[in-house]
């Protein structure tokens, strides 16, 4: 007893000194950001904010459009591929980890490029298809480019939460002579969406701030936007406005996602807090 | 926030700072390389994430390796770095290869700051011979074999790492 008395204090004093070295880089932190605030706060000028104003909402429009295009259209591939990457077929499983590969391992940057520009060295032929209308357009190019890449990761969502269903359900259902489809609809897919919710809402955000890369492709999202209005203006606050748009938007999908998942989780929550 | 976006802020940002400082002291704009301006934005994005990782991967160590580090009598320091550490380092391996990953790609951003990276200079071969499908394909594929090649380099880490665990 009496060792562990004269033990304690030298132990608090370093863990004090420790702390004096974390409140040091805290506050230089904390003075940072403080220098922010401040110049944000100093540099409103209202005259640019009601000419610029605008521009920056339409730019944030677009973004959130471009995102929910992206996000269903990509919902969309992901089954396909989905059901390529659970696949026993090998030539079928192969071509789905290819595509899911490629899309996972390579910038959504080079991949938007790809697209965008690559699409241009076959106008004629796209025009003789017909498809030129769709890959002359940026925002088409970008939302595409947006969809392949966030099939790949959906994609990979969806199979390993269909894998992760412990098999003995499947089991059930078929002692219970349910059919395939009837299995999958009623007792897999419930099951694996629920744990999927979470790794979706993940997507949803990495997907919100990949969409700023549409803005080097000339789409005037609101990275776009803003970077249009930094040209005009030299002012760097647009910036930092940009960016509490970006946490903002952020902030929201995952209080969402927490919402959504609280709800739909409820009946598997221990029954005091279920209660509660 | 977007990575994007981090960039330009520290890409403009610290261009506006340095030349006023440098301004103010020596009278003479100085200006800030885009490399450095990248190295930066894409370090402070990897620190964020990456303290994540290690604040996961020490709270996922029991209280009882610290405790049983004191109870042999070793310092702090000590306790760090012969008992913590090396379980720090498996546990961190899996968060610290996906950033490693994801940064990899990330890197491609900087070529919009003007920095000759492997995206721009794929840009320039474009601009020049008009084939921009073929050389984009070229730059993804050359992304996916570095990717590769982390792959298998963590891979081995992670075997390092985990010697002293029971495989199962």
């Amino acid at each position: 007893m009496t060792a562990v008395i004269s033990e304690a204090p030298p132990a608090a004093a370093k863990r004090s000194s420790i702390t004096a070295t974390g409140l040091v880089l805290i506050s230089i932190w904390g003075l940072i950001f403080v220098g922010i605030v401040w110049a944000l706060v100093n540099s409103v000028d209202p005259e640019r904010l009601a000419s610029y104003g605008g521009r920056i909402a339409q730019g944030f429009v677009v973004t959130v459009e471009l995102v929910i295009a992206s996000m269903l259209i990509g919902a969309l591939i992901s089954i396909p591929v989905a059901a390529g990457r659970l696949s026993t077929n090998r030539l079928v499983a192969g071509i789905a980890f290819g595509f899911s590969y490629f899309f996972r391992g390579t910038p959504l940057v080079a991949q938007t490029f790809l697209i965008y520009y690559g699409a241009g060295q076959f106008s004629s032929e796209l025009k003789a298809v017909g498809m030129w209308w769709l890959f002359r357009d940026a925002l088409n190019c970008a939302v595409i480019a947006f969809a392949l890449n966030t099939a790949a990761y959906q994609a990979e969502i969806l199979s390993g939460a269909i894998r992760n269903v412990p098999r003995g359900q499947r089991e059930g259902a078929a002692a219970l002579g349910l059919h395939k489809w009837l299995t999958l609809r009623k007792i897999i897919l419930p099951q694996a969406l629920v744990s999927a919710i979470r790794p979706y809402g993940n997507e949803v955000i990495l997907m919100t701030k990949a969409s700023s890369i549409a803005s080097i492709i000339t789409v005037l999202d609101l990275m776009g936007q803003t970077r249009y209005v930094f040209s005009k203006t030299y002012d760097l606050s647009f910036y930092f406005w940009a960016a509490l748009f970006y946490l903002a938007t952020v902030e929201v999908v995952s209080h969402l996602v927490n919402l959504v998942e609280a709800r739909l989780t409820r009946h598997v929550r221990p029954p005091s807090t279920a209660r509660g | 926030m977007p990575e994007l976006l981090t960039l330009f802020v520290v890409y403009y940002g610290s261009q506006y700072l340095v030349t006023a400082v440098s301004t103010a002291l020596f009278g003479v704009p100085l200006e800030v390389s885009p490399f450095f301006a990248g190295m930066v934005a894409l370090g402070l994005v990897m620190a964020s994430y990456a303290s994540e990782v290690f604040l996961a991967a020490f709270r996922a160590i029991a209280a009882g390796q610290y405790e049983a580090g004191r109870a042999l009598g070793l310092q702090k320091g000590k306790i760090m770095r012969l008992i913590i550490l090396p379980q720090l380092i498996r546990l961190a391996l899996p968060g610290l290869s996906n950033l490693w990953l994801s940064l990899m790609k990330d890197t491609a951003l900087v070529s919009v700051i003007t920095l000759n990276d492997l995206l721009r200079q794929t840009q320039v071969a474009v601009s020049s011979t008009r084939q921009p499908f073929f050389f984009y394909l070229v730059a993804c594929l050359i992304y996916l074999g570095l990717s590769l090649l982390s792959s298998i380099a963590i891979g081995q880490t992670r075997r390092w790492a985990s010697r002293g665990m029971v495989t199962r």
